[in-house]
């Protein structure tokens, strides 16, 4: 059935079709038309008072609830802020589709106002994109931008309308079925395939579980615990599959990588199987690829295809689904099981206790009594629970959000993992609670973060999105003077950020209608947390004023080896190896 | 051997060529040569790509290639089940003395004289990369005074097509994407 109407209404019936709530945007010239029908829709618009937070609430928003996030911008510098939170959706698989707006079809490429070719920009940091300038292609178009972006490996679509296409008159008619030939995502895994990994799962003495941000995307927890409880087999969870497997679990032993636990790291480094479910050997994780496990097989399993054997040799590559990779696992080792053949992890499975207890995260309470940013995002944890979601920007303050937190559940953590987008977390935060509006959530941010979004405020403010922000506020740029610390002779170029002086988070709090809270001694930390979490009716900013000196170990230095892990500035963890 | 040719099928959309352009020099991948034209399916268009693979392995460059939506197939072509085929225009100096010894050359290569003028000729050749740097081999002596090249177009040999089971028509039924 056709109806008629203009572009623009056809572009916001297509929106509602495809089960858009919410849009996080910002109105300008181009997309003007849009937003005129948009006051008559279902569709909740949230206007933000940054593009770029538009985009990272449409990827916080997405993350929290996994339906497909929605943004919404003018051409031009509307487009452009988007850039970066697409190419954070585009690194960190987060389905979501950016509607921008283009100046009118007869303009395009004549350098017209406030036109930039944000198709030709956005290429490389979308899973797709599309230019329209035939209204009769809206529908067809958003039906295709939802489809791409929500199936297979996730990822940001981005739809561009010419202005002119909004404006002229057109039929709506939604597709019944879609012709993508060149778009055939494999979800079902190859039975071969299985029997092959079932085999080596059950000859191998050292397995891992390798557990990547694609479990949390797949929805695959559930069938994750099932196999972990089946095989005894240890997990790591890396910084994107914090909260698939429960940290409260034995079998778990954290997060791996350059800032991972000694018992995750070494765990991998030893092994003699890992099985990767949903993640990409990503250099924070491998450190020095040559040098990385260098005794283990590998099963990769992984619904991008392109992903498997890009940074190291599989073994046994499996493309699908990883929810049902791992429901096809548990049936054939289930199987095994059931005739007798089930795995032998137990020395390794001492061997790594025995590493967890040695080495367990900690860190350093200073002498003079000051704030560790560690033992506050520790009790933040304990007092908020995991039923919380966490968001956190990028640094220092985020490894220790992973690390310290504890969680239980997946889509409780939410974190720029593969940009390493400074700025994430408080317009993350806000799409998290736009989508799960029961929940508490909580942005752990850097004071350094914070400066770079913390207009949303404003958004939040005004529009009933009561987010609880806990600025990890040590004055400077915490993970690079880290770095100028470890590296660089102690010269701090340019990280000191002057924050506990300028600017008062509490009064720039106030000054956005949220309640400010300032917390610097150690024994004030559990009252204030109580405080923020009574405050339901306003956003709530807490100024928690650290030591400046916190470190994050353990640490793996940029392109050494994993071997190489230091548990606390120079001291190497030692392994009994004879216990193998 | 470092060189593969792969035959890809793609959608006839704009900005497709842009997109593979884009993500050779993205992945640090080196593109030999590049030709693109209409097939037998007026929605198709097919590139025929020489990629040279001494740093990446030619697989992972199928399954980015893979990757984009409007890519619908990749061929890599053996060279030996197919044949490949560039095309030179090359304008060579030919002086009164010397333009016999250049036509003699343009009849040993099979290739054809397109235009005369009083001090140069200007020939076409086809054939595979090898015959055409011969050909130009032997001209050089004469002096070439400008060259133009097309990429490389290749086709496997034998009654099958690439196109034939790829590209019929697959659907997917449009279900509200935030449904759930």
């Amino acid at each position: 059935m056709s109806e008629e109407m203009t572009g623009a209404q056809s572009l916001v019936k297509s929106l509602e079709a495809a089960g858009t709530e919410t849009i996080f945007g910002i109105p300008g010239g181009a997309i003007l038309p849009a937003y005129d029908p948009l006051m008559d829709s279902s569709i909740r618009h949230i206007l933000v008072r940054h593009e770029q937070g538009a985009g990272h609430a449409a990827q916080g928003y997405a993350s929290a609830t996994g339906r497909v996030g929605v943004c919404m911008a003018t051409s031009g510098p509307g487009a452009t802020n988007l850039v970066t939170p697409i190419a954070d959706a585009h690194m960190d698989s987060v389905p979501m589709v950016a509607v921008t707006g283009q100046v009118g079809a007869s303009m395009i490429g004549t350098d017209a106002f406030q036109e930039a070719d944000i198709r030709g920009i956005t290429m490389p940091i979308t899973k797709h994109n599309f230019l329209v300038t035939d209204p009769a292609d809206i529908p067809r178009t958003v039906a295709e931008a939802f489809h791409i972006a929500s199936t297979g490996r996730p990822g940001p679509v981005l739809v561009d309308v010419a202005k002119s296409a909004l404006q002229a008159d057109t039929t709506f008619e939604w597709p019944a079925e879609l012709h993508l030939p060149g778009y055939r995502p494999v979800t079902r895994p190859h039975a071969k395939q299985i029997r092959e990994a079932t085999r080596l799962i059950l000859e191998s003495r050292r397995p891992v579980l390798y557990v990547g941000g694609g479990v949390i995307r797949a929805a695959a927890s559930q069938e994750l615990a099932t196999l972990a409880a089946l095989t005894g087999m240890p997990v790591v969870t890396t910084l994107m599959a914090r909260g698939a497997f429960p940290d409260s679990h034995p079998q778990h032993l954290g997060m791996p990588g350059m800032h991972g636990t000694v018992a995750a790291v070494a765990g991998l480094q030893r092994s003699d199987l890992i099985i990767s479910l949903g993640a990409r050997f990503d250099d924070r994780v491998t450190g020095n690829l040559d040098s990385f496990a260098p005794g283990a097989k590998v099963i990769h399993a992984d619904i991008d295809p392109a992903e498997i054997g890009k940074n190291r040799h599989a073994d046994v590559p499996i493309v699908g689904d990883v929810r049902e990779v791992l429901l096809d696992l548990v049936k054939a080792l289930r199987l095994e099981s059931d005739a007798g053949n089930t795995g032998d992890y137990e020395a390794w499975v001492e061997f790594l206790s025995g590493v967890k207890a040695t080495y367990p995260l900690g860190y350093d309470t200073p002498a003079d009594g000051a704030l560790s940013p560690q033992y506050v995002i520790e009790r933040l944890g304990a007092i908020s629970g995991p039923d919380t979601i966490y968001t956190a920007g990028v640094g220092q303050h985020q490894m220790w959000a992973a690390h310290y937190v504890g969680y239980e559940k997946p889509r409780t953590w939410i974190n720029s993992g593969g940009l390493g987008t400074m700025g994430f977390a408080v317009p993350g935060a806000m799409g998290a609670k736009v989508g799960c509006p029961e929940a508490t959530v909580w942005a752990i941010d850097g004071d350094g973060c914070f400066q770079m979004t913390n207009q949303e405020l404003a958004t939040c403010a005004i529009n009933d999105i009561p987010i609880k922000v806990a600025v990890i506020n040590n004055e400077s740029l915490g993970m690079v003077r880290q770095w100028q610390t470890l590296f660089y002779n102690e010269r701090y170029s340019n990280t000191d950020l002057h924050s506990k002086r300028i600017p008062d988070f509490v009064k720039l709090a106030d000054a956005y209608g949220c309640v400010g809270l300032a917390c610097e001694r150690p024994e004030d930390v559990d009252a204030t947390i109580e405080k923020a979490m009574g405050i339901n009716d306003v956003p709530v900013v807490v100024d928690f004023r650290v030591h400046r000196d916190a470190m994050v170990w353990p640490m793996v230095a940029a392109g050494t080896s994993n071997d190489e892990i230091k548990y606390a500035r120079d001291l190497a963890p030692q392994f009994d190896e004879d216990d193998l | 051997m470092s060189k593969h040719t792969l035959s890809v099928l793609v959608e006839d959309k704009p900005g497709v060529l842009a997109r593979i352009a884009a993500l050779f020099s993205r992945r640090a991948f080196n593109i030999e040569s590049l030709a693109v034209g209409p097939t037998e399916h007026p929605d198709v268009s097919r590139m025929t790509i020489v990629v040279d693979v001494e740093g990446t392995p030619l697989e992972q460059v199928t399954k980015q290639l893979n990757k984009l939506v409007e890519v619908i197939k990749i061929v890599e072509l053996d060279p030996t089940m197919s044949v490949n085929r560039e095309l030179v225009m090359v304008k060579v100096a030919a002086t009164v003395e010397t333009r016999s010894q250049v036509l003699d050359a343009v009849q040993l290569f099979r290739a054809k004289v397109i235009d005369v003028a009083p001090d140069a000729v200007t020939i076409q050749i086809t054939g595979n990369s090898g015959k055409i740097a011969d050909f130009l081999a032997v001209l050089a002596p004469f002096g070439i005074r400008e060259l133009v090249q097309s990429g490389q177009v290749a086709i496997g040999r034998g009654s099958r097509s690439i196109s034939e089971r790829s590209l019929r028509p697959v659907t997917v039924p449009v279900l509200p994407a935030n449904a759930g």
